[in-house]
């Protein structure tokens, strides 16, 4: 994109997304042991920094002997699953329609809008819960479930920029040089919002990792056996009092990814800046 | 004025609540999963499951329950939840005072954090401060309010156990409430040790809540104050002698206040949407607490009644927000 | 008898920089209007600024002493600087629109300073409000305390400013263009009321303006500037003949007058201009 530069929240966010990414992808080769397998000696056995710790356990076991390392790295394969897939698809369902009450106005609009307002009357959450417990537990069921509730956040900034953009000459200009609504829909105004759009994609991204999050604590994600960092989580707040690190590791995980992706989010709002305030 | 302003919101609230009432009622009863099934012991017959159905208005096609649900509603009875057993309505307007009192000292943290923290950041323009707060603030909003809630839980009351991690009051206080607002009741009645137990249960959930919509709040509001404090009257008021501190507090503030009140209003839905987590997570007796299960439970009356009151309480929010522009802008006013 | 305002050797630059006022001496005398002319970008309205304590973020104070009775207000402990101010140096700005809280009432607006700074109870601060109300023509000056800004026309606003500024009976006041933002009929009532509050008050003006035409109805004397340095400063009778400086002269003819064609108009000529600036160019060479 033209007057983009890279600024240092870029470098740092996209760089801890790329190693997440690398880390789920490479998961089966780079977890020291297997996340499912059970070892009733290392029973809570703690991470490396205290006494009666196992080195081939760097963070220490849950309370199924499991070792917690390989169940994090493991566990980031859901995560990123369902954020680049369900951030993406969100992204293109809202922009959708954003664009259609923008530009179309009229029934449209209103018809859109009422949708929106519906939606937001919802606790987001409940939601979910429900939409996964109608569905059936899974990682597609995560995905639609975050899709078809979030959609609303990307409807609204896209519908009243392309509002914004509608107001502005060249449109009329294209609209007088004989192009068709929809040509000019995608030629003229989609380039406009896009870097709105990318922007918000990152912190879409950011909530679906947290969604899949709730929603595998909740116990309505995968199936248990294979690692979440929210089942892992809700496993750990079991057993506080006796291992809290078991509770603490995955939540820095989510933690670290979330952060990632809105300081690239941030970076990426500023790099693009100039192009957003033609 | 503000009357005609009331009502025309109040209509417009109308069918934003068939809309809600219409999509739960239809997204609920089409969950595979029989409910019924899961209330009778396994060898029950086919009759006493049909009997059951008709007692919980599950018989006939979707649109004649819509029908029947609405005209019983409109008359104000929600049915019976079917895995506690006891009327929906009585059950909800039991637990939504202890969510109330939650969600409303969250927002009052959440509001008095985020005045000050951006009043600071203005204050301290360009300098070290306005960083830092800027800093912790991006942080914050990027966490969501459940692993705040874990945190806390963590911190205070395993590591540090100063704070107790789960209900709403200690019951070896045996203590009495009328209503079930107890806080209320218990500062009305002056019963302090009441008070104190009760905040101690309160205070991180309400923390866990109050923190993203802090930081949101300071964010908006130190653009705002900035852009106010950037114009000719806060020029006039500094001539006239008045230190940058009560300028922002006399002068600045209400005119910057309206894009943060709105943003406040938006997120105080996503505040009560959190209950439901962060309730369960500390064992919180509220409606969030009762949602999850009501869900899992596949308890249809329930769940309506539930959703219901949630739309009610962000309609009742958008209307407090958009009556209390009147206050802040007196353009509007006539 | 010492002047009220001794402006000496004041240097203003950009912090990034570049110098805006480079130099500028002038004083006033307790009781006279000083004009302060020149084009937009001369460094007037940054002296103002610069008098008052409010200069932008951008600018900072590089050299100089701004000397109001026995104090040089630059280096006042901030506590002490705002004491004086309002009560003894006031401001009219220049944009009535934005020179009033439009959340506030007016009442508020003009009673919080006599509250504070002088602490005269609700009643009397409200009386006093009045009471000025009237001494600046404005008929009904009850209704007018109960509203907001934005039902008052601009010349209403700009009249309640005034009473603003006369409000504590200060020694000085700096007013910045405030004629420029109104219509030209109301232009002439402003100026004739300023003038006569001034007279009656015993108020030194500083009477920042770009056009010298305003200059010649109201100002005893005058600085003239261009490019942050001084042109030329004298009495008003001086200033506006021909043994003015040729920069003066020059500004004169540009001035527009309602009874003269636009095309009468002679800019400013080029080499006036030039010279000037190659002056600025010296003093900023000497002077990093």
């Amino acid at each position: 994109m033209t007057g983009a530069r890279l600024n240092w929240r870029i470098v740092v966010g996209g760089g801890v997304l790329l190693m997440l990414a690398l880390i789920a992808i490479t998961a089966p080769l780079l977890a020291p042991v297997d996340p499912l397998e059970q070892d009733l000696f290392l029973e809570l056995l703690p991470p490396w920094w205290q006494a009666d710790a196992d080195p081939t356990r760097a963070l220490g076991a849950d309370s199924l002997g499991r070792d917690v390392l390989s169940r994090l790295i493991h566990a980031a394969r859901p995560a990123l699953i369902v954020a680049f897939v369900a951030g993406v698809l969100t992204m293109l369902l809202g922009t959708a329609l954003g664009l259609l009450a923008g530009y179309m106005g009229g029934m449209v609009d209103v018809l859109i809008s009422r949708m929106v307002d519906i939606w937001t009357s919802f606790p987001p959450v409940l939601l979910a819960i429900m939409l996964v417990a109608l569905i059936g537990t899974g990682l597609h069921s995560v995905i639609i479930a975050i899709v078809l509730i979030d959609w609303t956040r990307f409807c609204r900034v896209v519908r009243s920029e392309t509002l914004a953009q509608t107001e502005m000459e060249y449109i009329d200009a294209a609209v007088i040089g004989g192009l068709k609504r929809g040509a000019i829909l995608f030629r003229e105004v989609l380039p406009n919002v896009l870097p709105l759009v990318i922007v918000l994609l990152m912190l879409e991204m950011s909530i679906a990792i947290i969604v899949e999050a709730i929603l595998s604590f909740v116990g309505l994600s995968v199936s248990s056996d294979s690692p979440t960092w929210g089942g892992m989580i809700a496993e750990g707040r079991q057993v506080i009092h006796q291992a809290w690190w078991v509770m603490a590791f995955p939540m820095g995980l989510i933690l670290i990814a979330v952060l990632a992706l809105n300081l690239l989010g941030d970076g990426l709002k500023t790099a693009l800046d100039p192009v957003l305030r033609r | 004025m503000s009357g005609s302003l009331l009502l025309r919101r109040l209509v417009q609230a109308v069918p934003t609540l068939f809309g809600v009432s219409v999509v739960v009622f239809v997204l609920v009863r089409v969950v595979p999963g029989n409910p019924i099934a899961m209330m009778l012991p396994p060898g029950a017959s086919l009759e006493d499951m049909e009997r059951l159905r008709q007692a919980y208005g599950l018989d006939g096609s979707i649109p004649e329950q819509f029908v029947i649900w609405l005209g019983q509603a409109l008359q104000g009875s929600f049915g019976i939840s079917i895995s506690l057993r006891q009327d929906v309505l009585e059950l909800v307007l039991g637990r939504l005072p202890a969510t109330l009192e939650l969600a409303v000292f969250a927002t009052i943290m959440a509001v008095t954090v985020g005045v000050l923290a951006a009043t600071v950041g203005v204050l301290f323009r360009g300098r070290w401060p306005e960083t830092l707060i800027d800093a912790i603030n991006g942080f914050t909003l990027a966490v969501p309010d459940f692993i705040w809630a874990l945190a806390l839980i963590l911190v205070f009351g395993v590591l540090l156990p100063v704070l107790p991690i789960s209900g709403r009051v200690d019951p070896r206080l045996g203590t009495e409430f009328a209503t079930g607002f107890y806080l209320i009741e218990a500062l009305v009645s002056a019963r302090f040790t009441v008070v104190g137990d009760l905040l101690a249960h309160m205070i991180m959930p309400a923390i866990a809540l109050a923190l993203p919509l802090a930081a949101i709040i300071t964010r908006v509001l130190k653009n705002s104050l900035a852009e106010a404090m950037a114009q000719d009257y806060v020029m006039i008021a500094r001539v006239k002698g008045f230190s940058r501190w009560r300028i922002i507090w006399v002068e600045a503030l209400r005119n910057a206040s309206i894009p943060a009140l709105t943003l406040t209003g938006v997120q105080f839905t996503f505040l009560v949407g959190g209950t439901v987590l962060v309730e369960k997570i500390f064992s919180y007796p509220g409606i969030g607490n009762m949602a999850i299960d009501a869900v899992i439970n596949r308890d249809l009356p329930l769940i309506q009644g539930l959703i219901l009151s949630f739309a009610v309480i962000f309609i009742v929010v958008n209307l407090l927000v958009d009556l209390s522009y009147g206050l802040l802008n007196p353009r509007l006013r006539t | 008898m010492s002047p009220i305002l001794d402006i000496r050797d004041l240097r203003v630059s950009l912090r990034r920089g570049g110098h805006l006022v480079r130099d500028v001496s002038l004083s006033v005398d307790a009781g006279e209007v000083h004009g302060l002319v020149g084009e937009s970008g001369a460094g007037k309205t940054m002296i103002a600024k610069a008098v008052l304590g409010i200069l932008p973020d951008a600018a900072r104070i590089t050299g100089g002493v701004v000397r109001f009775r026995d104090d040089d207000l630059l280096q006042l402990p901030p506590k002490r600087l705002r004491s004086l101010l309002g009560r003894e140096i006031a401001l009219i700005p220049q944009d009535p629109l934005t020179g009033l809280n439009p959340a506030r009432r007016i009442s508020a607006q003009m009673t919080d300073m006599l509250r504070h700074h002088l602490g005269q109870s609700r009643g009397d601060a409200r009386a006093n409000a009045l009471r000025l109300l009237q001494e600046v023509q404005i008929r009904d000056p009850e209704q007018v305390l109960d509203r907001y800004p934005h039902e008052l026309s601009g010349g209403m606003r700009q009249r309640v400013l005034i009473a603003i500024a006369f409000s504590a009976e200060p020694s000085l006041i700096v007013a910045d263009e405030p004629t420029t933002a109104l219509d030209v009929t109301v232009q002439k009532q402003i100026l004739r009321l300023i003038r006569q509050m001034q007279e009656r008050h015993g108020t030194a003006v500083l009477f920042v303006t770009h056009d010298l035409g305003v200059v010649a109805k109201i100002c005893h004397r005058v600085t003239v500037l261009h490019t942050g340095q001084v042109v030329e400063q004298g009495g008003i009778a001086d200033i506006m003949s021909a043994r003015a400086t040729p920069f003066t002269r020059a500004l004169m003819d540009a001035t527009p007058r309602y009874d003269q064609p636009a095309d009468a108009l002679h800019p400013v000529p080029e080499h006036i201009h030039q010279e000037l600036r190659a002056t600025a160019r010296r003093f900023d060479e000497a002077n990093p």
